[in-house]
């Protein structure tokens, strides 16, 4: 560009007005309906948040006793699908990026792909006929024999259906994504530094420690935290997985677990009627919240590293 | 004249040293894998022929590896050191890792086809579950909603999407388009649910509450599928060389005519593996259409009036409001889940092939 670049017009056309006008158009109308969601959500949930238990029967005192629970649920199960996803995942990552060969790379992540595919009431199918059956018999040893450890205390659920198993299912939508970033970031890995490594006698894995792993540190933050902002909205599998009972519990193993908001929307909502849709819909929003949150903060981390990537 | 020294002759004695260590040969991993293996189907075998009980593959198979990890890292840290056995161990677990993500796909994969092939069958397509208590009836009128809302909805976000990624990548300069950018990223974290409760906010306003329609439920998708289109074809618009639009700018051509002859074309395949990939996306939401379509038994083809089912839904309901006997509302469901796998690898199937074939080709 020289100093004189003072940016010459093209001549508008009708077209070109009739294009970028659309374009525009259609531009605005995201930040349209976004703004539609917030202000729709909130115009329905301000009676909701002073609503008490004469006015709507789903409540027991008010509004936050009822969404406390919920809330920790939601986050507690996430957490709890996070802890089992991100080293699955990073293994799965490290193995398609750097251990499988070359030629077999694109087909093994075409395949964990396919798991993102499969619709989330498959995966409550799934869920509550096969995992939690097979699953029942190691929460019963575990309980028996590890019950003194406060998470696997007793009585152990007859059904398997328990806030771990809907954590494993959540863990089980929530790899295909995380493994995805992570193979991204470990595949942009400059060569240069992993080829010095091998040159210097390090082993593959002293490789990957010294050169992959720090390299893809953010990567691995950020897919855990899209990850999590995921489960965190998951809704069907833990509406069917789950036997809850809407309890603040960290105890993983028994028959009463506390429920997540999307669930409790997903199974509640077709029988509510009126303010109770009403509270429903506020527990949406600070769903909403929640997950907006947090998937701010991973877009941040992302876009803090776009300073400092590349090889340097 | 100069008196050599004459040299000592050179000995092979072995230095001991980690690089000049002993190394494992190349079988070495296969053939411990083989012997854990062999010995867990041992243990397995004699577990189960006292307890009277078969012989349990899974276990066996999962015994077996575990025996491996421990025994590979003993194997190697005795001959090759610990750097190596190190390595070794990691190798195993990573390995291990995409192993155990396998399992649950494979379990789903043969649960879903045994289950669902029971029901599989004409009736299935053919019928709704219109006065159907008991076995029979079908899910037609759950596809067909399930087409009507889908199909409603990547009618709306197709052209919003693919304008907005034009405007993103053609034309959006400055605070908007970076706002826009923001905000589909936002959009993208969107509970699914949420964007059913939207929906039904909005209808309620309107229709008053307890409102559940088919438009609803395409609404309620279309703020799902949007974003996913607007990601997808801005990134494919971003791949057109930058020479393409410039050439065109010197023959004298519009910018307009420039985005719809040069531009689209060279990326449409890209743009269409990725609306595919996103109406595979919506295609399996259930949240949403639960909360803003409702669910009914009967068929349904008027968007604007009553309650629609939808296929996820169907499968949902199915298991959810079981009735007598529950075997045929538990096959239902299976064979309702099975449609739902296909449709959506068909799609991601058709999608890649589209991806493959049509694709540029910008070789010389």
């Amino acid at each position: 560009m020289s100093s004189a670049a003072t940016t010459i017009k093209a001549k508008q056309r009708p077209g070109d007005r009739v294009f970028s006008g659309s374009a525009v158009f259609a531009g605005s109308m995201i930040l349209v309906t976004l703004a539609a969601v917030a202000i729709f959500l909130i115009v329905q949930s301000v009676p909701a948040l002073f609503a008490t238990s004469e006015e709507a029967s789903i409540l027991t005192t008010n509004f936050w006793d009822y969404v406390w629970p919920l809330l920790f649920g939601t986050v507690w199960a996430a957490a709890l699908a996070l802890l089992m996803a991100l080293p699955v995942s990073i293994g799965i990552a490290l193995f398609i990026s750097h251990y499988a060969p070359r030629r077999l790379a694109s087909v093994l992540g075409y395949i964990v792909d396919l798991l993102a595919a499969v619709p989330s009431v498959v995966f409550g199918l799934w869920g509550i006929g096969v995992l939690a059956p097979a699953v029942q018999p190691v929460y019963s040893w575990l309980v028996e024999n590890l019950g003194w450890f406060p998470l696997f205390a007793g009585p152990v659920s007859g059904t398997g259906r328990t806030i771990l198993t809907a954590a494993i299912v959540l863990a089980v939508m929530v790899l295909p994504i995380m493994t995805a970033i992570c193979r991204e970031v470990f595949l942009q890995t400059p060569v240069l530094h992993e080829e010095a490594a091998l040159a210097l006698g390090a082993t593959r894995w002293e490789m990957i420690r010294m050169a992959v792993l720090p390299f893809g540190r953010s990567g691995i933050v950020s897919a855990s935290v899209l990850g999590l902002g995921r489960a965190l909205g998951e809704t069907m599998a833990v509406a069917m997985v789950l036997s809850a009972t809407g309890v603040i519990s960290f105890q993983l193993l028994t028959s009463v677990n506390p429920s997540t908001i999307a669930a409790n929307i997903a199974l509640s909502f077709p029988e509510a009627y009126g303010l109770n849709v009403n509270v429903l819909i506020a527990t949406g929003l600070i769903l909403f919240v929640v997950t907006f949150a947090v998937n701010a903060f991973a877009r941040w981390i992302v876009s803090r590293r776009k300073d400092f990537s590349g090889a340097n | 004249m100069t008196v050599t020294t004459p040299q000592e002759p050179r000995t092979a004695t072995p230095i001991a040293n980690s690089l000049t260590a002993g190394r494992l040969p190349a079988s070495a991993p296969w053939v411990i894998l083989g012997v854990a293996m062999a010995v867990s189907a041992a243990l397995f075998a004699i577990v189960g022929f006292a307890a009277g009980a078969g012989f349990d593959w899974g276990g066996a198979i999962a015994v077996g590896g575990l025996l491996y990890i421990p025994s590979i890292w003993i194997f190697s840290r005795l001959v090759e050191g610990a750097r190596r056995a190190t390595d070794r161990l990691v190798t195993a677990l990573v390995t291990a890792a995409f192993v155990l993500a396998m399992i649950p796909l494979i379990s789903l994969a043969i649960t879903v086809i045994t289950l669902g092939a029971s029901r599989f069958d004409v009736e299935f397509f053919t019928s709704s579950m219109r006065n159907v208590t008991g076995e029979g009836g079908g899910a037609l009128h759950a596809i067909v909603g399930t087409l009507l809302m889908t199909g409603t909805a990547a009618i709306i976000s197709i052209p919003i999407g693919l304008l907005a990624s034009i405007y993103l990548v053609e034309y959006g300069r400055g605070r908007l388009a970076q706002g826009i950018t923001f905000l589909v990223d936002v959009m993208t974290g969107i509970p699914s649910i949420v964007a059913g409760l939207f929906a039904y906010a909005l209808f309620a306003i309107f229709f008053g509450p307890g409102v559940r329609l088919g438009i609803a439920g395409a609404i309620a998708l279309a703020v799902l599928m949007i974003p996913v289109v607007v990601r997808s074809s801005e990134e494919m618009l971003r791949l057109v060389p930058n020479e393409l639009r410039e050439a065109a700018y010197a023959l004298g051509v519009p910018k307009w005519l420039t985005i719809l002859k040069v531009v689209l074309p060279t990326s449409i395949a890209g743009i269409t593996t990725g609306i595919m990939l996103s109406i595979a996306r919506v295609i399996g939401e259930t949240a949403p259409l639960l909360i803003a379509a409702g669910f009914t038994q009967s068929m349904n083809y008027n968007l604007f009036e009553g309650r629609m089912s939808s296929l996820p839904v169907f499968v949902y309901t199915q298991y959810a409001n079981q009735g007598n006997p529950p075997e045929a509302y538990l096959d239902r469901a299976w064979a309702g889940a099975l449609t739902l796998i296909l449709i959506v690898m068909a799609l991601n199937l058709i999608a890649r092939l589209i991806a493959r074939f049509f694709a540029p080709k910008f070789g010389r």
